[in-house]
């Protein structure tokens, strides 16, 4: 019994009993054979791309901020490769370079300002998005004269950011996912940096007198997010051979979704790591498995959103057990 | 041991053309617990801003330990030893305690970039830091912040004052929010931590608990220092009506004495 409560007081207990909910949920209605879906690379594909954006995403949440610029990052991230690398024929070292490069310059710009002004992140990631979004479009037509383009990467590329792995169809980026999801971990869970993120989310002003470099931690966090995405977009540059410009508008939401599943609370000051990555695998398995069920496709936006409004009540009431929770005096 | 470690002389504070604080001398020593009275707006929050380094003095000197100071932000004021706890204690309420207790100054050990945050030394240093205080409810770190009560909040924000070396302490208003079992309790800290000899600022509304513990009263009216006297100077009742600003509350006694007999009584509650 104890055991069971120490563990429903955790920020990840809402995102695992999704999980195990989804998977019942498409076992009993939708005929899932488990084993036929554990093999299948879809939902593992999925899950790695939003993941690796969802986990810097999960640390700006708890630091108490927002970042909804991601999604046009992939996109942005995904262009610069394929431009540079592909349209120009340079190599494709300055491609990934460029790629980067644009990620920490949209982070530093968004956490410039945020720390500078008093305006919400949202808006002001909002307003990047909007931004990016006709940079990528309207950069893209005048360099290339298109919206697409193609890109050959060398093997070496391919076999670190756009291979499959495993002899089928999973992505190598699911090995980067889980590589960053173990450093994420660390940092926030076994490092003091991680306490100091818990502390700008819980109290900026009282952290800022601790002596903790808010203003410096904000600007890195949005650093980080901006840069996974165009690392992510890049990898699918390489992996696809090619690079469109579209919206990422799912991919905001998709990401968000993962996180508040994991147990971020969006005013800041709570959440984990690991409930950020079992959120990201329950979202792409309600995502990615409808497909392996007897249910309509179309049925899958209502399952995701009633797995949130489920998941988020039932953060709210695990986190009311971890406040009022005090140890029992020893008899 | 009789020198005052922090002391003000003569220091205005205006914010424009608004003047907040005329003229305000002031000293509080070692082991000693200055009470701060006043009514809401007299100037007791601009007051102690200015002693943990939010505002700077317009005019006027700031001293520590006899030597002239200037803080330029409040990290300064802290590294010198003064410590400021607000009326919710200023901390994380989704924090356990451990992790809160050593927030900017966490314990680590392993090597480079293996430094791992150390749990167990956190939670235990806090919590036999706050069980000193006699607050020994507290037994497991891993609590978090907000499912203490306020008066453990406010406990355990002033034993970590202390622990990081704080000589000044200055608690805003720190029993405003509570019962009265729970004041008593933090009461019972600010004692403690006068017995450890630390110069205390204790600003509060209730006169019944600054003079449950207080050795030295000024009380601020409209931002001027309108009586500076020792315990036992003055009574209850003289209190009252200073912080008042004078008339109000006697009138108001006078008239409760014609009505019920009992005036004194019923303005004392409160």
């Amino acid at each position: 019994m104890d055991l069971i409560a120490n563990l429903l007081r955790r920020p990840a207990a809402a995102s695992i009993l999704s999980l195990i909910g989804v998977l019942v949920f498409y076992v009993v209605f939708g005929g899932v054979e488990l084993g036929k879906l554990a093999n299948a690379a879809s939902w593992l594909n999925y899950a790695a791309r939003i993941g690796i954006v969802a986990l810097p995403v999960g640390l700006l949440m708890i630091s108490g901020e927002i970042d909804i610029s991601i999604g046009a990052m992939i996109p942005a991230g995904a262009m610069t490769t394929a431009i540079i690398s592909g349209y120009y024929d340079l190599p494709i070292i300055f491609g990934i370079i460029g790629a980067l490069t644009i990620g920490v310059l949209v982070g530093l710009f968004n956490g410039i300002l945020a720390v500078r002004t008093t305006v919400p992140t949202l808006i002001i990631t909002l307003g990047t998005l909007v931004a990016m979004q006709g940079v990528v479009l309207a950069g893209s037509k005048l360099l290339t004269g298109a919206a697409s383009v193609p890109l050959t990467s060398p093997a070496w590329a391919k076999t670190l950011f756009g291979d499959f792995i495993f002899g089928g169809s999973h992505q190598v980026i699911i090995i980067w996912w889980v590589i960053l999801a173990v450093i994420f971990w660390f940092v926030m869970h076994m490092s003091k940096f991680g306490n100091w993120i818990f502390a700008i989310g819980g109290d900026k002003v009282s952290a800022r007198n601790a002596g903790i470099p808010v203003d410096r931690i904000t600007i890195l966090l949005f650093v980080l997010t901006s840069t996974a995405a165009s690392f992510v977009g890049m990898c699918h540059a390489i992996l696809f051979n090619s690079a469109q410009v579209s919206g990422g508008m799912n991919d905001i939401f998709n990401i968000i979704v993962s996180v508040v599943v994991g147990g971020v609370l969006l005013t800041g000051g709570f959440g984990s790591i690991a409930g950020v990555f079992i959120g990201t695998l329950t979202f792409a398995i309600v995502n990615k498995g409808i497909d392996f069920t007897a249910i309509d496709r179309n049925w899958a936006n209502l399952i995701i959103g009633v797995m949130l409004l489920i998941a988020v009540a039932m953060n709210e009431s695990f986190r009311k057990m971890a406040l009022s929770y005090s140890p029992k005096p020893k008899k | 041991m009789n020198k005052p470690v922090l002391e003000l002389k003569n220091v205005n504070k205006s914010f424009g053309p608004i003047d907040v604080l005329h003229n305000i001398t002031l000293q509080v020593k070692a082991g000693e617990v200055l009470c701060l009275l006043g009514d809401n707006g007299a100037g007791k929050s601009t007051l102690i801003k200015t002693l943990a380094g939010v505002h700077k003095p317009t005019s006027g000197e700031m001293l520590m330990d006899g030597e002239p100071v200037s803080f330029a932000r409040p990290k300064d004021a802290a590294d010198r030893g003064i410590a400021t706890v607000h009326q919710f204690g200023g901390t994380f309420p989704l924090m356990s305690i451990g992790r809160s207790f050593f927030v900017g100054v966490e314990p680590t050990k392993g090597f480079g970039p293996f430094k791992v945050f150390d749990k167990k030394t956190a939670n235990e240093v806090a919590v036999k830091a706050v069980q000193e205080f006699g607050i020994t409810r507290i037994t497991d770190g891993d609590r978090l912040i907000g499912g203490l009560s306020g008066g453990e909040r406010q406990s355990l924000a002033i034993a970590r004052a202390l622990h990081f070396g704080a000589r000044v302490l200055i608690l805003d208003e720190p029993t405003a929010a509570l019962g009265v079992k729970q004041a008593s309790h933090v009461l019972r800290v600010v004692m403690e931590a006068k017995k450890r000899g630390v110069a205390v600022i204790f600003i509060t509304h209730q006169v019944t608990h600054a003079m449950a513990v207080g050795d030295h009263f000024a009380v601020l009216i409209r931002g001027a220092l309108a009586a500076n006297f020792m315990k036992g100077e003055k009574s209850r009742e003289e209190i009252t009506d200073l912080m008042a600003g004078g008339e109000a509350l006697a009138d108001l006694d006078a008239h409760l004495e014609d009505n019920t007999g009992q005036g004194a009584a019923a303005a004392t509650v409160s």
